[in-house]
């Protein structure tokens, strides 16, 4: 059914011959215009940049190797040779992945050495040194006079949280990280290696990690006060009961039952990571990638964007010239946190791609 | 960077998905889409909007005799209305301008016109320079139809000067009002000559993006198809004519016969309503913004920077016209790369000036200072 409402009136004017009412025949063809932004959203494809924290061995590198279905790091085995960084760094990695005919530009940006050392205080601020770096220059890009079309997105969108399967609540690293983080980006915690803990003791840590976050007021993805409407209240309400979820992350297949499964084998057993009775993999994809991609950028772009924006803007002392005129303080190095050992390096991915099953 | 595809065929990661996710959220939002119709009076620039998006935006209106026309000057009217199809929604403004080329002199009646249009990208420009840029309200002109007269031999000096105006501050469509008063050989003839016109005066209207290599053939021959076509001589008719046994079209009764408006063998109404709803709403937006606003924003952050700038940019603006692409600077680029330098060295000064500031502030705050902030 078509509905058309005037939303102002005319202004009146003296004299006579009337426009004749307009009878409705047919339609206007709007539903065409969606069909242009999806046209246009293939052409250009999307960007998504995730970030995975946690300590070592939790199953960062194949956890995202297992999202993406991809070698998008080559890490099966621990690699007793490389020395254990000493100090905490971050690692970006760029691929282009492409599924029926839609392609999508992924960064997954590491952290390795986080929570290695025996002293872990303050090892959140490269983080969010890094996280806010990528703020600046976005803004810095957005107030340049000639502006590229299509600003360059290297902002972090999500942070994947790997909380260690110790069964009893959120370590004190935890509740500061988290604490900080939820703040600045997206967090979606998850209880890493979950293969060792029975579905009860999932669910026991699950619910007091839950209320540790209450406690502490910890807002993770996806957050309350962000639900637009019914729908989206009712969706994330369910999300929000199985957050964090237990997942386990595999790059290798194995035969089950005649089907070839990505899995963790073992002698009582094989794990299988797609297996909803097994692990809430599934859960932890389709929330990424199949129904909060978008929401999870949108959140980025239009809170913690804003808010750093806002910031930086009310930081700068000056007042603006005129619309559009900002003259930006340099930032501050309180500002963006960064202390001294924190080093942010891209490397491209020189492994080969193997195939395995 | 690698490209890399999915282990297996049959195992998809899934974000193939993404475009229904944008979809969501544009359902959610809906569309927004400000359009200007100008023009002479009597081209059929009413009728032709209510054809064309099948409302009563001019329901109640009042034609003004000549008498209430001699006093009046160039207005801006702007109605809005919402449009629902298939859950979508669109909400439509519409800019009138009564009164255009109605005086007797004319002279400079296109400046109100043109203000309005500068008005809307400031409020923008102001918007998104703001601390809170949550619902930006976006009223920039996306597009404005220019109406031609069928009864002339081409633009007159009135269009021309209209254009000149406001080619590089929207996008123009031009269209050729009340065709139904020509025949199909003196239809081709004019379109031919106003296009002849336009190059020769160099006025930029809106141009088409090119056809992919991969689009459809049948996509492609629209689209070469709706190239051609441009002038759209279009006829606009708010009735259905019911003859006995024939189906209902939207039309005018002559005696000699019935002009149906959506007969692409009788107006290029339908190309019309194609190009701006089905296929190009959402670029006219985007030309809209990512080129003729950034040019307007890059003028002005320029004149900013420079305020003596402002001077000189509005005497070359008369004496010569610039041989770059939109945005065009208003001065020529040996002087724009110039105001960049020095704006960048002005930037440079002040951060320096800062820093110092800043220094001697955290050395005061160094003593006070033990927790962690945040």
């Amino acid at each position: 059914m078509d509905e058309r409402r005037s939303l102002s009136p005319c202004s009146s004017r003296p004299s006579s011959p009337r426009t004749p009412p307009c009878e409705i025949l047919g339609s206007v063809g709007i539903e065409a215009v969606l069909d242009q932004l999806r046209i246009k959203a293939m052409k250009t494809g999307f960007e998504f940049n995730i970030m995975v924290v946690g300590q070592s061995g939790l199953g960062k590198s194949t956890m995202v190797n297992t999202l993406f279905k991809s070698k998008v790091w080559q890490s099966s085995l621990p690699n007793l040779e490389l020395p254990m960084p000493q100090t905490l760094e971050l690692h970006s990695v760029t691929h282009v992945i492409e599924e029926k005919g839609l392609k999508l530009k992924l960064t997954v940006t590491d952290t390795p050495g986080f929570g290695d050392q025996i002293n872990n205080d303050k090892c959140w601020d490269p983080i969010l040194s890094y996280i806010n770096q990528q703020y600046e220059q976005y803004l810095q890009e957005e107030l340049l006079i000639t502006r590229q079309r299509h600003i360059p997105d290297t902002r972090v969108h999500c942070c994947v949280y790997f909380v260690p399967p110790t069964g009893h609540c959120l370590r004190p690293l935890d509740i500061e990280f988290l604490r900080r983080l939820c703040r600045t980006v997206n967090v979606v915690p998850v209880i890493a290696r979950a293969d060792s803990l029975t579905i009860e003791e999932r669910d026991a840590f699950r619910s007091r990690i839950q209320q540790n976050l209450k406690t502490h007021c910890i807002d993770v993805y996806p957050q309350k006060c962000f639900d637009e409407d019914v729908n989206d209240q009712l969706l994330n309400s369910k999300i929000r009961e199985q957050i964090p979820f237990a997942v386990v992350g595999a790059d290798r297949e194995h035969l089950v039952n005649g089907r070839c499964v990505l899995g963790r084998k073992t002698k009582w057993g094989i794990i299988e990571v797609e297996n909803m009775a097994h692990c809430e993999f599934l859960l932890l994809r389709d929330l990424l990638i199949r129904s909060h991609l978008q929401d999870l950028k949108d959140i980025t772009h239009n809170v913690h964007y804003e808010n750093y924006r806002v910031l930086r803007l009310n930081e700068s002392h000056l007042l603006p010239r005129g619309p559009g005129w900002v003259n930006l303080a340099p930032a501050s190095p309180g500002q963006l946190m960064s202390p001294g050992p924190g080093k942010v390096r891209k490397r491209a991915n020189k492994d080969p791609r193997e195939d395995e099953c | 960077m690698w490209k890399m595809k999915g282990l297996k065929d049959k195992e998809y990661v899934g974000f193939a998905a993404l475009p229904n996710q944008l979809h969501r959220k544009s359902v959610k939002k809906g569309f927004d889409f400000t359009l200007m119709v100008a023009g002479e009076s009597g081209l059929g620039k009413s009728t032709l909007i209510n054809s064309l998006f099948l409302t009563n935006l001019y329901e109640d209106r009042q034609v003004p005799d000549a008498s209430a026309r001699t006093t009046q000057t160039l207005t801006i009217e702007r109605r809005g209305v919402e449009i629902e199809e298939g859950g979508i929604k669109v909400k439509l403004t519409l800019v009138d301008t009564p009164g255009f080329g109605d005086s007797v002199d004319c002279s400079d009646c296109w400046l109100p016109v043109v203000r309005f249009i500068e008005e809307q990208f400031e409020q923008y420009l102001r918007d998104e320079s703001g601390l809170n840029r949550k619902n930006i309200q976006d009223s920039r002109v996306h597009c404005c139809l220019y109406f031609i007269s069928p009864f002339g031999r081409g633009l007159r000096p009135l269009d021309v000067a209209f254009l000149r105006a406001v080619h590089e501050k929207v996008n123009v469509i031009p269209v050729i009002g009340k065709a139904d008063a020509l025949m199909p050989r003196e239809t081709q003839v004019l379109k031919q000559k106003i296009r002849d016109q336009l190059k020769e005066e160099e006025i930029n209207i809106y141009q088409f993006p090119e056809c992919d290599s991969d689009e459809d053939e049948e996509f492609k021959r629209q689209n070469e198809e709706m190239k051609g076509s441009i002038p759209f001589a279009v006829v606009g008719s708010c009735e259905v004519v019911r003859d006995g046994g024939t189906r209902p079209v939207r039309g005018r009764r002559y005696s000699w016969g019935t002009v149906e408006v959506e007969n692409p063998h009788h107006c290029d109404f339908l190309n019309l309503r194609r190009m701006l709803v089905q296929t190009h709403l959402q670029d006219l937006k985007e030309v809209t913004h990512d080129l003729l606003y950034e040019g307007y924003r890059a003028r002005c952050l320029q004149s900013l920077a420079r305020p003596g700038a402002r001077d000189r940019a509005s005497r070359s603006k008369l004496s010569r016209q610039s041989a770059t692409e939109i945005p065009l600077p208003m001065l020529p680029l040996a002087d724009t790369e110039k105001l960049i330098r020095e704006k960048d060295e002005e930037l440079r000064r002040m951060q320096e000036m800062l820093e110092k500031m800043q220094a001697q502030m955290q050395q005061s705050q160094a003593q006070g200072e033990q927790s962690d902030s945040l």
